[in-house]
């Protein structure tokens, strides 16, 4: 099961070498997106995930917001 | 949309996955730095003044007042010790009656706005709604500094 984080722990992860995947449209991806994100719409998560994530490191997913 | 990406990372085979839930407006409302294209734009937490002057509510108006003159500024942030901002005295605030605390004298509950907020947008706002100075603070409410008017109508200028 996912675990939920908050800003506090996704800096201690990112310290640790996570892997930060925004899964907004590419185009908001391109304005803003934190530090070190890799861009992988929902979309193409299928299919590319696999192929550009390590799964034997920590990976935190975002979007914008709860919503 | 996070949730659904973390479960189906999860079916995929990733052990350890997290969901950063509050995701980019958490990040960018407290301040932190971000890449792409729009992080080369000023935006009103770069902008604001971070040596603004902050006092506590049970503050005597007359020491703050002349604290705050002695450093240049005509106005005062009032926050607790967590920086968590409740109130703001600008210039006719600061000159009420110096026996008062700051809590009977200040303009409680100022609008305040996220760093994030692009100068542009903040120098439009601020001069459309005659606001001198503007508390910034993270989705918190913890102030980041005290955006000028005169501040951000130059930035937005120069960037134009």
């Amino acid at each position: 099961m996912p675990t939920e984080i908050d800003r506090g722990e996704v800096q201690k992860l990112m310290d640790r070498g996570a892997q930060l995947v925004e899964v907004l449209p590419p185009d908001e991806y391109e304005e803003d997106h934190l530090p070190g994100a890799i861009s992988l719409p929902l979309r193409r998560l299928e299919t590319e995930a696999v192929r550009v994530l390590d799964r034997a490191r920590p990976v935190i997913v975002y979007c914008w917001d709860t919503a | 949309m996070s949730p659904r990406a973390a479960w189906r990372l999860e079916s995929l085979g990733f052990g350890e996955v997290y969901d950063y839930v509050d995701g980019k407006l958490d990040w960018m409302a407290a301040g932190l730095r971000t890449e792409g294209t729009n992080a080369a734009h000023p935006r009103a937490g770069d902008v604001a003044r971070k040596d603004v002057p902050v006092a506590g509510l049970e503050d005597r108006l007359g020491d703050v007042r002349q604290r705050v003159s002695a450093s240049g500024w005509d106005a005062v942030v009032v926050t607790n010790t967590e920086r968590v901002v409740f109130g703001l005295l600008r210039s006719k605030e600061l000159a009420k009656d110096a026996e008062l605390t700051l809590e009977q004298a200040m303009r409680p509950g100022p609008s305040t706005f996220r760093p994030h907020r692009a100068i542009t947008e903040m120098a439009e706002h601020m001069t459309a709604h005659l606001l001198d100075s503007s508390p910034i603070t993270t989705s918190d409410g913890r102030l980041v500094g005290l955006l000028l008017r005169t501040d951000a109508v130059r930035v937005a200028g120069e960037k134009e």
